[in-house]
């Protein structure tokens, strides 16, 4: 793994005895001692400390970078207020999602955050995409994310002020004399925090936070099923480029001014056939999410069928919930039989297993809205 | 380091076969392949009769990470299942020696057992493949 990146952590996970992995270039800990489990079911108890220094972290500065960066994703980027938050995607010319992001208003600038896997593509996109005025700078910082019922009171021992923010809002904090960025967001479903910090104090802040009695350090593989059971996408999986935000079920993604009638309508890559599918209703599959019965877990790529034994959809993330405590998937299944509450069969080992398509989140989200 | 009892015998799939002394084993997986799956969440068992050889795949077990095929040690008609495993697969991982195995075997043919490998071979097999993980 010597070719592998690092994120400023990485001493750190070796010391907490992280499994090492590869993931998107990085050697990232799938785990600790503690187990994938253990940790899902003390992220949604207590609190969790996860590294996502791998993603990319951006600023885009210039005369006008809201309304620069609207030509790329299907977002409200222009409405967005100085300190808020938003999910949006890149699209391509037909529409398919090229990636999603979190942009937030810092007043001067935006900040934008991206999938490690496609750091390059879209850091090329928006150089060519937002016109020789405006400036996209990559960071040198590292980024944490505290998440879970705990997080508050942890987070009100170092820095009170950045628990008054609610979800989805962004400010600017000094913490151990360095600028951190703070947002009340997460990939988990859980209230909580994502931390930016400069990449030479992450180590020492990190150290902080695994010190608190609340807090264990949370591995990829917990990433993956609590962000699963909270019903968030992963792209590559989930998302890909010939997935449009109208399949995805991401149509909220699409913000008000930018659609039909809206003051800033169309104007992102592929706006024609996205706008169309959602006035039109005209595509042909959709993104569902699936309960399951019994404790098999149904994973990705496994094809799904009807009553009749039609093969009507294909599972992009499956995997045991352990919150839920029975197996939960995401898939894509043709329009006419995605209908809640609808049972579908899941081919495992040539065994028929029932799933019923369920609304998302599988868990209820625990989201600080004030 | 793995748990590797000197009184069981091994193979080099990382199951582990205890002779009962009455002609049947009892067979699991080892501490080290319980430890490389990670938290146990499923568990396909077999049906009580059923007649296998050895090298035959009658189960699959499922960790949060990953699927895996169990295959039969040894040769013989399967005399008992862990049905307990059914509601607590997370068994296999908190006593794979003891409480978490899997299934007996009423044996073939008892000279099968030599075919095994003893706890000093196995654990030089664990030793060399933990080396090349790191």
């Amino acid at each position: 793994m010597s070719d592998m990146k690092q994120t400023p952590l990485f001493a750190l996970h070796q010391e907490l005895g992280g499994k090492m992995v590869p993931f998107a270039g990085y050697s990232m800990p799938v785990q600790y001692p503690l187990g994938v489990k253990k940790e899902h079911e003390h992220t949604r108890r207590a609190c969790g400390l996860f590294d996502v220094s791998h993603m990319g972290q951006v600023t885009v500065t210039g005369p006008t970078p809201a309304k620069a960066m609207e030509t790329l994703v299907t977002a409200d980027v222009v409405g967005l207020q100085k300190g808020g938050q938003r999910y949006a995607l890149f699209t391509n010319g037909e529409g398919g999602i090229l990636d999603d992001l979190m942009i937030v208003n810092q007043g001067d600038s935006l900040y934008v955050v991206v999938n490690a896997a496609c750091k390059d593509q879209d850091l090329a996109l928006m150089r060519t995409g937002l016109g020789a005025d405006h400036d996209v700078e990559i960071l040198d910082r590292g980024l944490l994310a505290l998440q879970g019922p705990d997080a508050t009171a942890v987070m009100r021992r170092l820095c009170p002020a950045a628990c008054d923010l609610v979800f989805m809002q962004h400010d600017r904090f000094e913490i151990m004399g360095h600028e951190t960025w703070i947002s009340r967001s997460g990939y988990t479903g859980e209230d909580g925090f994502e931390i930016s910090v400069p990449s030479g104090a992450a180590e020492a802040l990190a150290r902080w936070f695994v010190d608190q009695p609340e807090v264990e350090p949370i591995g990829l593989g917990a990433r993956d099923s609590l962000r699963l059971e909270a019903g968030l996408c992963l792209y590559g999986h989930d998302l890909d480029t010939t997935t449009t935000p109208v399949e995805a079920s991401l149509s909220w993604a699409v913000g008000k001014p930018r659609r039909v009638g809206g003051e800033r309508e169309a104007g992102f890559p592929g706006a024609d056939r996205v706008l169309h599918q959602l006035q039109a209703r005209d595509h042909r599959r959709r993104r569902v999410g699936l309960l399951g019965e019994g404790r098999a877990p149904v994973r990705e790529g496994v094809e799904l069928f009807d009553v009749n034994d039609r093969m009507v959809g294909q599972v992009t993330s499956g995997s045991f919930g352990p919150s839920v405590g029975a197996p939960v998937a995401m898939a894509y299944v043709a329009v006419e039989v995605a209908e809640k509450g609808a049972t579908l069969y899941a081919d495992v080992r040539g065994k028929r297993l029932p799933m019923v398509i369920s609304p998302m989140p599988f868990v209820p989200a625990n989201y600080y809205r004030g | 380091m793995s748990d590797i009892p000197n009184n069981l015998l091994y193979t080099d799939s990382h199951e582990w076969v205890l002779d009962n002394g009455d002609g049947t084993v009892t067979v699991g997986i080892t501490d080290h392949a319980q430890d490389a799956l990670g938290d146990v969440v499923f568990v396909e068992l077999p049906e009580p009769g059923r007649e296998l050889d050895a090298g035959d795949e009658f189960g699959v077990i499922e960790s949060v990470k990953a699927a895996s095929d169990l295959y039969s040690p040894l040769a013989g008609e399967i005399v008992e299942v862990n049905e307990s495993l059914e509601d607590a697969p997370e068994t296999i991982n908190d006593s794979p020696y003891g409480d978490g195995w899997i299934l007996k075997l009423q044996l073939t043919d008892q000279g099968d057992l030599e075919s095994l490998i003893s706890a000093e071979a196995y654990r030089e097999l664990v030793a060399a493949e933990e080396d090349q993980d790191d």
